[in-house]
């Protein structure tokens, strides 16, 4: 079992050492990588994506464990190590997903496809909003149920220790279920992004400057609270998106019983919402937040 | 010398994995040339050109483009020994599935993307069977699970060729695919090796440039579809 991984610091864009010279990520844990446009965090996650061993561009070493990667050797567990889900990925397979799902299962041989396959869709459809079924066709999927699916695949079917993931935070999911699914399973998860609140949910985060790691932090206890009062705006905000969606009316006083739902400031949500009729069951789904697709988009 | 056999399916990505491999090799201190083997044109001679190394093309034209790579291996030697450098990388247009350029004693690299289709490396056969090390492309587009369905896919046709991800826009899997070019052994002479797979034998009156369908216009080694067995198929 994969203990941590490190990563040993190179050079940044002008040949200078970066001013992190080491940082370890430990099985469970979450490190946010930050920074602006250009400043490297692609590159972050491509060195450690080939273990890179002081001959990539930035001069990084990237241990395992504590050991360097034995760049010759061709471990198919090693192989397996690191599973990845970027903005840019797309299915391409013209086949449907429960016998594309089964194709991989079989191809990392996984003892009971059938009830591997129904997890992978159980957690996809609760990722994303308007849920698919096992004959829906791959290529067909919106780019929320895509990656929904690829994030619920990567959790259960590929299951590699460290997973990789590069902002997704527009790809219209519910992005902090979805990083809970992950670190839930004791996985390395190195998450590019630039949303506060998926930054807040790291243990540590990493400041990318010019290329080089500028900084690193650890989440503080104060930034956790700020955090939790972030989760509840996103809860807020989502119990009003789906209360658009599902064709009801919003106003500042609770008027017309059915249709009415009470205005909120920022911060809890209205227990009188807790009691709409019909609000409840919409209520319920929203308690995860971020949902952010727009279900009418197909 | 070393020389570096790259086929590949069309637009795969050979020369985008070679040029970033070949920067790497420079970087080193090693001296490559490269040349490009294709049917009507190519514009790879210009991007390999900005590397400043020494670029030859050869078009087969109205002469198949395996047949045209073969018949002149010797020449294309003896050009890069002319240019005194350590590493040859030889990019072929890899056109006809039927093929497959690898020669003995060189080191012959398949390169395939992801975008191809699961079934296809079945299809691409010998090009890719014969290789010592297939390069997969274009992952960064594609969803994990398909990358390593396809990968499994490649193993199966190859299951004895390094298999390495590479990212042809970033260069990601250079490093490695240059220090397998390094370990590589050299070649004494190109003369008497031998192709690890034979090229078809179909010299029929097309090949010499015959346009006109029909029967009576055929000659030389033709070959008929057996309907026969279509049939049958059918009547089950
Ligand atoms: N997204 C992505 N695009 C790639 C990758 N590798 C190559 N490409 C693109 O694919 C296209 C074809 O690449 P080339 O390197 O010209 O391919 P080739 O095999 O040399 O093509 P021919 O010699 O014409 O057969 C170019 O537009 C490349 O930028 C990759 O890993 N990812
Ligand atoms: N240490 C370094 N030395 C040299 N070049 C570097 C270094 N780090 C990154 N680069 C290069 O800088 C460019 C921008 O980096 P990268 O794509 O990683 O930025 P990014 O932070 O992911 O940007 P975005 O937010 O736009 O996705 C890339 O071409 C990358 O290869
Ligand atoms: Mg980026
Ligand atoms: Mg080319």
């Amino acid at each position: 079992m994969l203990g941590k991984i490190s990563i040993i610091g190179g050079l940044d864009k002008d040949g200078n050492p970066e001013k992190v010279q080491r940082l370890d990520i430990a099985a469970g844990e979450v490190l946010a990588v930050v920074g602006p446009t250009g400043s490297g965090k692609t590159q972050l996650i491509s060195d450690i994506e080939q273990y890179a061993d002081g001959e990539t561009l930035t001069g990084r070493t990237i241990l395992i464990d504590e050991q360097p990667m034995d760049q010759g050797s061709e471990d198919k567990e090693l192989r397996h190590l690191v599973a990845e889900v970027s903005q840019n990925m797309n299915f391409v397979i013209d086949m449907s997903i429960e016998e594309f799902l089964l194709m991989h299962a079989q191809v990392r041989a996984i003892n009971n496809p059938q009830k591997t396959i129904q997890k992978v869709l159980t957690i996809s459809n609760e990722l994303s909003g308007e849920p698919v079924f096992p004959t829906d066709n791959l290529t067909r999927l919106s780019g929320g149920q895509s990656r929904a699916l690829m994030v619920a695949d990567v959790a259960t079917i590929s299951n590699a220790p460290v997973v990789l993931i590069d902002e997704i935070e527009n790809a219209g999911i519910d992005r902090l279920k979805a990083l809970k699914i992950l670190t839930g399973q004791g996985k390395i998860v190195l998450l590019v992004s630039h949303d506060p609140t998926l930054i807040l949910m790291a243990r540590q985060r990493v400041i990318m400057k010019n290329g080089g790691m500028d900084k690193l932090y650890q989440t503080t206890v104060e930034e956790k609270k700020i955090l939790e009062g972030l989760i509840g705006q996103e809860k807020h905000f989502a119990s009003l998106r789906d209360h658009l969606r599902s064709g009801k009316r919003i106003g500042m006083k609770n008027e017309n019983k059915e249709e009415w739902y009470r205005g909120q400031s920022f911060g809890t949500l209205s227990a009188e919402y807790q009691q709409i009729p019909g609000g409840n069951a919409q209520g319920a789904r929203s308690e995860d937040a971020g949902e952010t697709r727009d279900r009418d988009s197909n | 010398m070393r020389l570096v056999i790259v086929a590949g399916t069309p637009s795969s990505g050979k020369t985008s994995v070679m040029i970033h491999t070949i920067a790497h090799l420079l970087k080193n201190g090693i001296s490559v040339a490269a040349c490009k083997i294709d049917c009507l044109q190519t514009s790879d001679d210009e991007r390999y050109r900005r590397l400043n190394i020494p670029v030859a093309v050869g078009l087969s034209d109205y002469i198949c483009p395996d047949h045209f790579y073969v018949a002149n291996l010797e020449e294309i030697e003896r050009w890069a020994e002319e240019q005194a450098v350590e590493v040859l990388v030889l990019e072929t247009a890899g056109l006809c599935h039927r093929c497959a350029p690898a020669v003995y004693g060189c080191l012959s690299i398949c390169v395939i993307d992801n975008l191809i289709g699961i079934e296809t490396p079945k299809k691409v056969g010998p090009m890719l069977s014969t290789a010592d090390i297939v390069v997969i492309t274009k992952g960064d587009i594609v969803s994990q699970a398909e990358r390593e369905v396809f990968r499994h896919k490649v193993e199966i046709v190859n299951p004895h060729a390094m298999v390495l991800d590479f990212n042809g826009l970033t260069g990601k899997g250079s490093l490695r695919l240059k220090n397998e070019i390094v370990k590589s052994k050299e070649l004494d002479s190109i003369t008497g090796k031998e192709l690890k797979y034979p090229m078809p034998a179909a010299i029929c009156s097309y090949c010499a440039g015959e346009t006109i369908v029909g029967k009576t216009y055929q000659m030389g080694n033709v070959k008929k579809v057996d309907f026969g067995r279509v049939d049958q198929c059918l009547e089950k």
